[in-house]
């Protein structure tokens, strides 16, 4: 049981990758699928801090009398991945927006109504 | 030469740094410069790269001079120097071609904005394949990636920007998950470096944690390289993407993704694991058979041509994987082999339809009737493009699918050998179908002569004859497809 609680960092990023990935999956509005996709990527961003925290260890900033210190690495990559999704989100809803002026909806089932099939 | 030492990050850096000075400039003309400029020396850089590594071994490569595995390691090997030289080669020839596209389809207005963002994607897909680090190839494949899906939503038809939408989407996911197994990689290993990750995995096999890595990077590139059944965004945003941008993708995106599908399973995990202890041969392998089928059955039913040979292209990859499936030497190198000719074919194609779309401005099956008299030279690239798709012999296509039999018959899968040779069948149906149309069906009243213009109709032969040359001349293909499978699969 204390095991179990003492992983609750991942029993969080857990549950919001799947609730994140269902999102995507069954929501039909474009907006709702985006906003999915950031809940989803922002569990990934918790694993990664996660897995970064070292057992007793403190801030990475050197001091005295301090010996054991977390790994700023898997930080400095999530930053990194921040930036991309804060890209990926804005270019997401700027095509929604453009979608949205085009079609005059943002719902899936809408949309494929919407153009004659080939 | 100081130059040549720096020609790793080189690869990189010049159409990373030209892309804003493109936007800077403004001018439609200025701006085509510009990107022409890039592409050109990065194919060059390539080129040179290519000859150094065959004559010499591996090139590393410290960035800002932090050596790895602490600092990023651009690593140049036979695998890689060879797929930079079909991206840049790509990327240089479709570049000739955009100027009049571009103009025709997007507006001299937007032009600076077309260029920058190829370029962008050009750096991306560049990196991707150059670099030596797994978290550094994720960013370099958002870059590549996010322009793509500019590049797409660029397309005339209001389609593409759903498609574009919807490729944002899968692609992101498939991205996001190639970093969950990053990242319980290195909660394994502690390291990001490709080699130092190969070296510390040794032993540690039986952990769950590099089980689900595996799992979850297998699945994230396939995504990103549309393998059966993970391929639903490509056919809408090659079918609705400007033609330009079509020619360079299909020619290229899915590729730098088959090959970082080969770096991680045979550099990272190595074949051992890969394909010893994990069942992925025979997922591999089912997955490409029915790719191949599936996707040619479907190609064959479509009446929009530019979506009917993005279906083809699903179906290609299919025999791509099927060769990497076999996991054997003679299987990779027909395996890398065919994304290089299935790049110049495919590419030659698309280009071919850019030009139809020129002067026609329809990709229509019915709008093509009696083409072969409208525009003779693109028909007739059509026509050579469609024989090397169903793999004739004196084409390119011809000389990957007898490597993959060759490497079937090897295993002595005489299976898997007819099953290719059936599947070729499906493309004679959907190659032909169109060549009906083009040649024996006639013309629509009041419909002259208009041949595209010479910068559409040059790259397009340039893919062409290329896509034959390799079809009678395989020394350099093949040999270096062999350099490339020996090196991943650690066969010296």
């Amino acid at each position: 049981m204390m095991e179990a609680f003492g992983l609750y960092n991942y029993w969080i990023v857990i549950f919001l990758m799947m609730s994140g990935f269902y999102v995507v999956i069954a929501r039909g509005n474009l907006v709702k699928k985006l906003v999915g996709l950031n809940i989803f990527q922002a569990s990934v961003f918790v694993l990664y801090i996660s897995m970064g925290k070292v057992a007793g260890g403190t801030a990475p900033i050197i001091a005295e009398g301090i010996e054991t210190y977390s790994n700023p690495l898997p930080h400095v990559l999530i930053l990194t991945a921040i930036v991309v999704g804060v890209a990926t989100t804005a270019l997401g809803l700027s095509l929604v927006v453009r979608i949205n002026e085009e079609y005059g909806t943002v719902e899936e089932e809408e949309l494929a109504d919407k153009d004659p099939a080939e | 030469m100081i130059a040549s030492v720096h020609f790793p990050v080189l690869q990189i850096v010049l159409p990373l740094l030209l892309a804003p000075v493109c936007v800077l400039l403004r001018g439609a003309r200025l701006a085509w410069f510009t990107a022409l400029t890039a592409s050109w020396a990065a194919f060059g850089i390539a080129v040179a790269l290519l000859l150094d590594v065959l004559a010499g071994g591996p090139i590393s490569y410290a960035v800002g001079g932090w050596n790895a595995p602490w600092g990023i390691e651009l690593r140049v090997d036979a695998a890689n120097a060879f797929v930079l030289t079909i991206v840049a080669g790509i990327g240089a020839v479709v570049m000739i071609f955009a100027r009049e596209s571009v103009e025709h389809e997007i507006g001299n207005a937007r032009a600076y904005l077309f260029y920058a963002t190829y370029l962008l994607c050009l750096a991306g897909l560049l990196g991707v394949t150059i670099t030596g680090d797994a978290f550094n190839l994720f960013v370099f494949l958002e870059i590549s990636s996010l322009s793509s899906y500019v590049l797409i939503s660029l397309g005339k038809d209001r389609r593409a920007l759903y498609a574009a939408y919807q490729y944002l989407i899968l692609g992101t996911i498939g991205a996001t998950f190639y970093l969950i197994g990053v990242g319980l990689l290195y909660q394994v290993t502690g390291t990001l470096n490709m080699l130092d990750l190969a070296q510390r995995l040794e032993g540690q096999e039986g952990l769950r944690g590099v089980r689900v890595a595996f799992a979850f990077l297998t699945v994230g590139i396939s995504l990103k390289l549309a393998l059966f059944p993970l391929h639903f965004w490509l056919p809408n945003a090659y079918a609705y993407a400007p033609s330009a941008v079509t020619g360079f993708m299909a020619a290229t995106a899915t590729k730098v993704s088959i090959y970082v599908l080969l770096r991680v399973f045979f550099t990272i995990f190595g074949v051992e694991f890969s394909f010893g202890q994990m069942p992925l041969g025979e997922i591999l392998m089912f997955l490409a058979v029915a790719a191949m089928f599936a996707a040619s059955t479907v190609a064959i039913f479509q009446n929009n041509i530019k979506r009917m040979l993005a279906y083809s292209s699903v179906a290609q990859i299919g025999y791509i994987v099927l060769g990497i499936g076999m996991a054997s030497v003679t299987g990779v190198q027909a395996g890398v082999l065919h994304l290089f000719n299935h790049a110049l074919i495919k590419g030659g194609l698309f280009l071919a339809m850019g030009c139809i779309v020129y002067r026609i401005g329809s990709t229509h099956i019915d709008d093509l009737a009696g083409l072969g008299k409208r525009m003779p030279w693109t028909a007739a690239a059509f026509v050579a493009g469609g024989l090397g798709l169903i793999g004739i012999p004196l084409t390119a296509g011809f000389i990957s699918k007898w490597y993959l039999v060759l490497a079937a018959l090897e295993k002595g899968w005489w299976w898997i050998a007819v099953l290719i040779l059936l599947s070729s069948l499906l493309a004679v149906v959907y190659v032909w179908k169109v060549v009906e149309q083009m040649y024996l069906k006639p013309a629509g009243e009041g419909a002259g002569r208009t041949e595209a213009p010479l910068g559409l109709l040059v790259p397009t032969w340039i893919l062409i004859i290329a896509s034959i040359w390799f079809g009678i001349d395989t020394r350099l293909s093949a040999g270096a497809a062999l350099e490339a499978a020996k090196t991943l699969l650690g066969a010296g």
